[in-house]
C-alpha cells in the first residue's frame, strides 16, 4: 500500500506530517523509552501529543540487537539451539523449536514419535507460562507497580515459577533450556513428571477463575473495551499473527492450519476467536488460549508413547551434520504468533553452517501497528495497547 | 509545679505549640510505621513475606528506608527552578501536616478547635494540589508536566464534591467544627446510618474524592508509574522524593480519621476510652483503603472526571436538598 492509500484508510494516517496537523496546536513531543516502566524491555517510541491525545507515533526498536542471525551463520547447525534461546526470552522452548524444525527438514533427519509428543507438550506448558506472564504485565501496565496490578502480577508469577520449576526437573535449566537438538531431544521426561505436571496444570486452571475475577471489574473493561482496536484488515495488511489476529476476527492458527509435531493428531483443538479487535478481545484470546493449552498438555500428557527421544545420530562433534544446500522455511505457531525460520544452506564445504538464517520473530510485525493504532488515543491507553501486543524485545531486535 | 504546667497550657500561644509539636511528631511516626504495615499488608495479599529483614518481622524497615534516602545524592536538574524545586516538597508536607491541627481525636486532644474546622480541612486539602503543580513545573520535564495537569484537573474537580459532601454532616449537625459535629455524634447517633441516610451516601462520596486527592489507586493518576515514570516526582531524589512519599500517607491516614470522625462518631463507643475508639476506627478506614489499593486498577484520567463530574457532583447536589428538607422539616439541626 502506498502512503496516500493508507492515507484514505479506515486507519490513522501514520505518516501524517505534524506541520499540516494543526497549526494553532502545541504539540508535546515525548520519547516514550527506551527507559521506560512499560516499554516492556528497551522499545522507543516518539509520540507527538495534542494535549494528551497521541496525534502521531513513531516507533524505534533496535536497542536489544545482538546480531545474533548473523552469529548463527559462524556456528554449526548442533550449536546454534542455545543461542536461539535467548530471542523470544519468555518462551525460549519455541524459539529451539523453530531452528530446529527447519534444520532436520533442511538435513532430512526424522523425528521420532516420543519427541514429537514432548515437543508438543513442552510448547503448550511453555505456552501457559507466557501468557501467564503477559497477563501479570498486562495487569501491572494497566494498574501500577503500586496497586492491583502488583497482586495479579505477583498471582501470574507464582504459578509461572511452578512451570519453570517442571522444566527444570525435565532440563536441568529454569530459562535457557538447550534441550531439543536437530533430530529430537536431549533430555527424557524424568520418572513422576507426568504427575507433576497434571498437579501443576491442575492448579494453575483452579487459579485462572481467580484473575478473571480480580481483572474484569468495571474498571478494567473500561480500560480495555474499545481500546487499541486493530482491524482484520489491518491485522492481515501488517503481518500479525497469533493472539492479535485471532482477537480481530482472522481464524487462524498454524497448529490447525499447517500443523506439526503431533497438532495433526489433535482433531478437537479449539482455536479461540475474538471479533472486536480491542486490547479487551486479546485478553479474552489469549485466556481462552491459556485453558486450551492446559487442556491439551493435561490429555497428552498421559498417552506419551514409549521410544527413542532422538532420531538423528548422538552429537558427538559440532560439525556431524552435513547439509546438502538448499532453502527451507518452517512456521510454528508461539504464544506471540508466527515464528518463522527461513533458512538458505550451502553445500559441500559450507554445509556445516547455515549461508543465512532469517528468523521471523511475531513480535515485530506486532509493534508494526503501532503507528496505526496509537493515534486517537491518550498516553494511558497507548501503554494498554503496547501492554496487550505483548512485543518481547528480544525477539524483535534479535 | 502543676498548677504552672496548667497555667501554662492555659496560654494560647503555649498550648498551639504543645499540641502542634505533640500532633506532628505523633503523626510523623504513625506515617512511618503506616509504611511497614502497607508493605506487609500488600505482601499477604500477594502471597509473599513483605520486609521481613531489617528488624523483627521487618518493623524497623522504616528507619531502614529513612537512612537510604537520606544518603542519597540531591540532584536538582539544570534547567529545573531550584527555589521552587526546593520548596515544593516542604509545602506538600506542610499542607498535609495542617490538616492534622483539626482532627478530633477525643475532646481534649486535638491540637485547634477551630471554629471553621470544616472550612480549614477543605482549604488544605485544596491547597494540597499546589505543591504537586510546583515540583512537576518546577522539574521541567515532560512526564512531569503531563501528570501536573492531571494533578491539577483531578484536584480541582473532586474538590467539588468533597466541599457538597461534607456539607450534608454540616447540615446535619449545624456546625463548622469538626469536635462539635463529633459532639454531636456521640448524643445524637453516627451520621452514618441517622435518618435520612444521606450521610452514608455522603460518606461514599467523601471518601471517593479522598482518595482522588491523596492519589492512591484507583485514582493514582498524576503518579501513574506505568505510564508517567514516577509523575511529579520523577526528578526528585531522595528525602525529598521521600517528603512527597510521606505527604501522601500524611494524607491518607488523616483523611481515614477525619472519615472516622465526621461520619463514624469519632471517640464514640462504649467500654474503652475515646481515644482508642478514634484510632481504631481510623486503622479500619486506613485498612480499607489499603486493602482497596491492592485490588484494583488505575482509571483513566478522562475516566476520572467522567465519575467526578457525572456520578459524584450530581449526586451530591441531590444529597444536599434532601438533608435540607429532612432537618428543616425535624426543626433544624439538633
Amino acid at each position: 500500500m502506498t502512503p496516500v492509500a493508507l492515507a484514505r484508510a479506515p486507519w490513522p494516517d501514520p505518516y501524517l506530517n505534524v506541520d499540516d496537523y494543526d497549526p494553532e496546536a502545541d504539540l508535546m513531543v515525548i520519547n516514550l523509552g527506551p527507559q521506560h516502566p512499560s516499554t516492556h524491555g528497551v522499545f522507543r517510541v516518539v509520540l507527538y501529543l495534542d494535549g494528551e491525545i497521541i496525534i502521531k507515533a513513531i516507533p524505534h526498536p533496535g536497542y536489544l540487537h545482538r546480531g545474533v542471525e548473523k552469529l548463527c551463520e559462524k556456528l554449526t547447525y548442533a550449536q546454534i539451539t542455545p543461542i536461539v534461546d535467548k530471542n523470544d526470552y519468555v518462551a525460549p522452548m519455541l524459539n529451539e523449536q523453530a531452528v530446529n524444525m527447519a534444520f532436520e527438514k533442511m538435513l532430512g533427519v526424522e523425528v521420532p514419535l516420543r519427541a514429537r509428543y514432548m515437543r508438543t507438550i513442552l510448547a503448550e506448558i511453555q505456552r501457559v507460562a507466557s501468557h501467564l506472564l503477559w497477563l501479570g504485565t498486562f495487569a501491572m501496565d494497566l494498574g501500577g507497580a503500586l496497586g492491583g496490578g502488583t497482586s495479579v502480577f505477583m498471582y501470574c508469577f507464582r504459578e509461572r515459577e511452578s512451570i519453570l520449576n517442571l522444566f527444570e526437573d525435565l532440563t536441568g535449566c529454569r530459562f535457557h533450556y538447550n534441550t531439543h537438538t536437530v533430530g529430537g531431544q536431549r533430555h527424557d521426561i524424568p520418572a513422576g513428571w507426568a504427575a507433576k505436571v497434571h498437579q501443576t496444570l491442575e492448579a494453575i486452571s483452579q487459579r485462572i477463575p481467580e484473575y478473571e475475577t480480580m481483572l474484569e471489574h468495571p474498571i478494567f473493561v473500561r480500560r480495555t473495551k474499545g481500546v487499541g482496536v486493530i482491524d482484520a484488515d489491518l491485522a492481515l495488511e501488517l503481518g500479525l499473527t497469533g493472539p492479535l489476529l485471532r482477537a480481530s476476527g482472522v481464524d487462524h492458527d498454524l497448529r490447525r492450519d499447517a500443523p506439526y509435531h503431533i497438532y495433526d493428531q489433535l482433531k478437537d483443538l479449539a482455536v479461540a476467536v475474538e471479533s472486536e479487535g480491542d486490547c479487551m478481545a486479546r485478553y479474552k484470546v489469549r485466556v481462552k488460549e491459556l485453558r486450551e493449552s492446559i487442556r491439551i498438555a493435561r490429555m497428552l500428557i498421559d498417552n506419551v508413547p514409549e521410544g527413542p527421544i532422538s532420531g538423528g545420530r548422538p552429537i558427538k562433534q559440532p560439525g556431524q551434520f552435513k547439509a546438502k544446500g538448499g532453502q527451507v522455511y518452517v512456521g510454528i505457531e508461539t504464544p506471540r504468533g508466527e515464528l518463522g525460520t527461513y533458512l538458505i544452506a550451502g553445500g559441500g564445504k559450507m554445509g556445516d553452517t547455515p549461508y543465512r538464517l532469517k528468523i521471523r520473530p511475531p513480535s515485530l510485525h506486532a509493534l508494526a501497528c503501532v503507528p496505526y493504532v496509537f493515534p486517537g488515543h491518550s498516553l494511558s491507553d497507548a501503554v494498554a495497547i503496547l501492554g496487550s501486543l505483548d512485543p518481547i524485545m528480544g525477539e524483535v531486535d534479535r | 509545679m502543676t498548677d504552672t504546667l496548667e497555667e501554662l497550657m492555659l496560654n494560647p500561644v503555649i498550648r498551639a505549640l504543645f499540641w502542634g509539636l505533640v500532633m506532628v511528631t505523633a503523626v510523623m511516626t504513625v506515617t512511618a510505621w503506616t509504611t511497614w504495615f502497607e508493605r506487609k499488608f500488600a505482601g499477604r495479599m500477594q502471597s509473599r513475606m513483605g520486609p521481613t529483614l531489617v528488624g523483627p518481622a521487618g518493623l524497623l524497615q522504616p528507619l531502614a528506608d529513612a537512612a537510604k534516602l537520606l544518603q542519597k545524592e540531591d540532584l536538582i536538574p539544570d534547567s529545573a527552578d531550584r527555589f521552587l524545586f526546593n520548596l515544593a516538597p516542604i509545602l506538600t508536607v506542610g499542607f498535609a501536616l495542617g490538616v492534622a491541627a483539626v482532627v478530633p481525636f477525643t475532646p481534649d486532644i486535638l491540637a485547634a478547635d477551630l471554629d471553621v474546622g470544616v472550612l480549614w480541612l477543605l482549604a488544605l486539602s485544596g491547597l494540597m494540589v499546589f505543591p504537586t503543580w510546583l515540583g512537576s513545573w518546577a522539574s521541567n520535564n515532560k512526564y512531569s508536566l503531563i501528570s501536573a495537569m492531571r494533578a491539577v484537573a483531578q484536584g480541582i474537580s473532586y474538590e467539588v464534591p468533597m466541599v457538597l459532601a461534607i456539607m450534608v454532616p454540616v447540615i446535619m449537625t449545624g456546625t463548622l467544627s469538626l469536635s462539635d459535629i463529633v459532639a454531636d455524634q456521640v448524643k445524637n447517633g453516627w451520621l452514618i446510618y441517622r435518618m435520612p441516610f444521606t450521610g452514608f451516601f455522603a460518606f461514599l462520596v467523601f471518601f471517593l474524592a479522598g482518595l482522588a486527592e491523596a492519589n492512591r489507586i484507583p485514582f493514582d493518576i498524576p503518579e501513574a508509574e506505568s505510564e508517567l515514570v514516577a509523575g511529579p516526582t520523577t526528578e526528585y531524589t531522595g528525602m525529598k522524593f521521600g517528603l512527597f512519599y510521606m505527604a501522601e500517607y500524611i494524607h491518607t491516614l488523616l483523611s481515614s480519621a477525619i472519615c472516622a470522625a465526621v461520619f463514624f462518631g469519632g471517640w464514640d463507643g462504649p467500654f474503652a476510652p475515646g481515644l482508642h475508639w478514634m484510632l481504631a476506627k481510623s486503622v479500619l478506614l486506613f485498612v480499607f483503603l489499603t486493602w482497596v489499593r491492592w485490588s484494583f486498577l488505575r482509571f483513566r484520567s478522562d475516566q476520572l472526571m467522567d465519575i467526578c463530574w457525572k456520578y459524584a457532583v450530581p449526586a451530591t447536589l441531590a444529597l444536599i436538598p434532601i438533608t435540607a428538607l429532612y432537618t428543616v422539616w425535624h426543626g433544624g439541626a439538633r
